[in-house]
């Protein structure tokens, strides 16, 4: 439709202009001088640096880290996604409204929280730690984080497709003798599917970037629990700029390959109807 | 086999046998075949208010409980009596309106110009905005370390012009709108697209001018989702932390912002203060919510970030 509008419309070359100019000192300039700063090393020390045995450990607990989150949220946020769309109950509408929450609230809020709670003083830290359980700096601690953090990604990427789900497939599959699983697996699954998939990639791709929560839960050991951007700030602390670097490229492909996938799956999704 | 027989053997059949089958075949009420037991229903229910109330709801219960345990004279008392917690409100309230207004007059460029107009590059551009959704806020933070560091000609240049930078409130503005670059856009183009360009056709072929048409035409038709996009951004800028360490040297009272306040609180042990100034930006993200509520319910506005990359073609 807006192919019929060729350059009739006054502004082209200002927006034009404006648009690079912004992009090229916000986005290029940074990171070339991140592709620079890589570059300009000896390629040996960068892959030594890069493919340091802390490093792979890091990348690999940030990796199981964001992943289990997101896999989980991908169950629960269906599950709510689900209700909310599905049924009428007390408070419904209150839950729709708050579970945007982990978006508008600071991240480093969430981690704050979450560690004075489950600490030996916080309400749940202190229940749990009299059936001998203690979650303090644990691995799942930071999971559960990074399932606050990545809450609502699922729940508003299937919602819509809930909603706008056809009910004559359903009907038909009943008609058809259907009992209400086997509706749900082989009618409703494989239409929310992409959309579920979409989800997973935003809510893994976001744990995988995120430090402002990870520092206060975690106890950020080399080797142990220590994430990709808690070792790139700590590389940064001890001026080992090239390493810090090396990491930062590192993270970086793999977040553009979670951003080509999610592209890649949205223009499916969006050529399926 | 049997069901089928009346059809086959319609003569020799009674007709009261067939119905009675046919009505035995089919569901008992196709209004029930889209919903399920009310036993799942009440457990699904129950369910999803677990997850939601264990993840969400009992953390920010917790929060307030905390931040109000003393009264609220002593949750006032440790934010406005500390000067360093002061200044770092002050500075949030000048970074993140700073960073929101650069990004909302480059969002209604860039939207305009990737909505309005067809040109070879399109796609990449839509792809370097969206970059820094996949770029995490602490690379983002090196990335400036190292652009001003003195390796680089912008780091020789702005030492030599003696421009503060790093550890300084340019460097940490230039992070924030890094990483709520596309906000305001993702909001932006949808919006443009689903009204078209008849209408600013219209106006410039009367003769209006691009200042005239964007006045009259295009930004009161947009307003709703810009305001949207500039609420989200807001609450985002606010919170951004990880970027804002790296950069700004997390000197107290000069380079600390709401979110760094928080943590170094909280590593001095000062325990209502921490919750205090805590609490004090969760009710700012409930108002947030509660904005975003307004223009979604009364304005019957249609969020579109969930439907990200509809331009991507």
């Amino acid at each position: 439709m807006n192919r019929l509008a060729p350059k009739v419309l006054p502004g082209f070359g200002i927006t034009l202009g404006f648009t690079l100019t912004y992009l090229g000192f916000l986005v290029l300039l940074p990171l070339g001088a991140l592709m620079f700063q890589a570059l300009s090393n000896n390629p040996f020390d960068f892959f030594r640096s890069a493919f340091h045995p802390r490093a792979l450990s890091a990348y690999w607990n940030s990796f199981s880290m964001a992943f289990s989150a997101a896999l989980l949220n991908t169950f629960i946020g269906l599950l709510i996604a689900w209700v909310l769309v599905r049924y009428r109950f007390f408070g419904r509408r209150f839950m729709d409204a708050v579970i945007d929450l982990p978006f508008a609230l600071p991240t480093s809020v969430a981690g704050f929280v979450y560690s004075t709670l489950y600490s030996e003083r916080g309400w749940l830290g202190e229940f749990l730690g009299q059936n001998g359980i203690h979650l303090t700096h644990t691995w799942f601690l930071t999971v559960l984080v990074l399932l606050f953090t990545g809450f609502p990604f699922v729940v508003r990427t299937v919602q819509p497709v809930l909603e706008e789900l056809d009910g004559d497939l359903e009907e038909a599959a009943a008609i058809l003798g259907a009992n209400r699983f086997q509706t749900f697996i082989h009618v409703i699954m494989p239409s929310i599917l992409p959309a579920l998939i979409t989800g997973f990639s935003l809510a893994f791709a976001r744990g995988l970037g995120e430090y402002g929560s990870i520092v206060f839960v975690s106890s950020n050991l080399p080797y142990r629990s220590e994430t990709g951007p808690v070792l790139i700030v700590s590389r940064l602390e001890e001026n080992a700029i090239n390493d810090a670097s090396a990491a930062a490229i590192v993270m970086l492909m793999a977040s553009f390959g979670m951003l080509l996938l999610i592209n890649t799956l949205q223009k499916r999704r969006q050529s399926n109807g | 086999m049997d069901s089928f027989n009346g059809d086959k053997l319609a003569g020799s059949s009674p007709v009261p046998n067939v119905a009675a089958e046919a009505a035995s075949f089919a569901p008992p009420s196709l209004r029930d075949c889209r919903t399920e037991s009310p036993f799942i229903q009440y457990t699904l229910i129950i369910l999803a208010w677990f997850f939601f109330l264990g993840i969400l709801g009992i953390p920010i219960l917790y929060l307030f409980t905390q931040a109000f345990s003393g009264g609220i004279s002593l949750f006032f008392q440790s934010i406005f009596a500390d000067k360093d917690t002061l200044n770092s409100i002050f500075l949030t309230l000048t970074i993140a309106p700073l960073a929101v207004l650069l990004n909302t007059v480059f969002g209604l460029n860039a939207a305009w110009l990737l909505t309005r107009y067809r040109f070879p590059g399109r796609t990449l551009i839509l792809t370097l905005i969206d970059l820094p959704f996949a770029v995490s806020p602490v690379v983002t933070g090196l990335c400036l370390v190292i652009l001003a560091g003195s390796r680089t000609w912008v780091g020789y240049w702005l030492d030599r012009l003696g421009i503060p930078f790093l550890n300084n409130t340019p460097s940490m503005v230039m992070g924030t709108m890094f990483v709520t670059l596309p906000i305001i856009v993702r909001e932006l183009i949808p919006v443009l697209e689903e009204i078209g360009p008849e209408q600013e056709l219209a106006a410039t072929s009367l003769g209006a001018n691009g200042t005239q048409m964007f006045l009259r035409i295009t930004l009161p038709n947009i307003a709703i989702g810009l305001l949207y996009g500039v609420l989200l951004c807001n609450a985002r800028a606010i919170g951004e932390f990880a970027s804002v360490a790296v950069v700004s040297g997390r000197i107290a009272g000069a380079t600390e912002t709401m979110p760094l306040r928080v943590e170094r609180l909280f590593q001095e042990y000062k325990s209502p203060a921490d919750f205090a100034l805590a609490s004090l930006l969760a009710l700012m993200a409930f108002g947030t919510l509660l904005a975003k509520g307004l223009i979604e319910n009364r304005l019957n506005y249609r969020h579109h970030s969930v439907k990200k990359g509809k331009m991507g073609q």
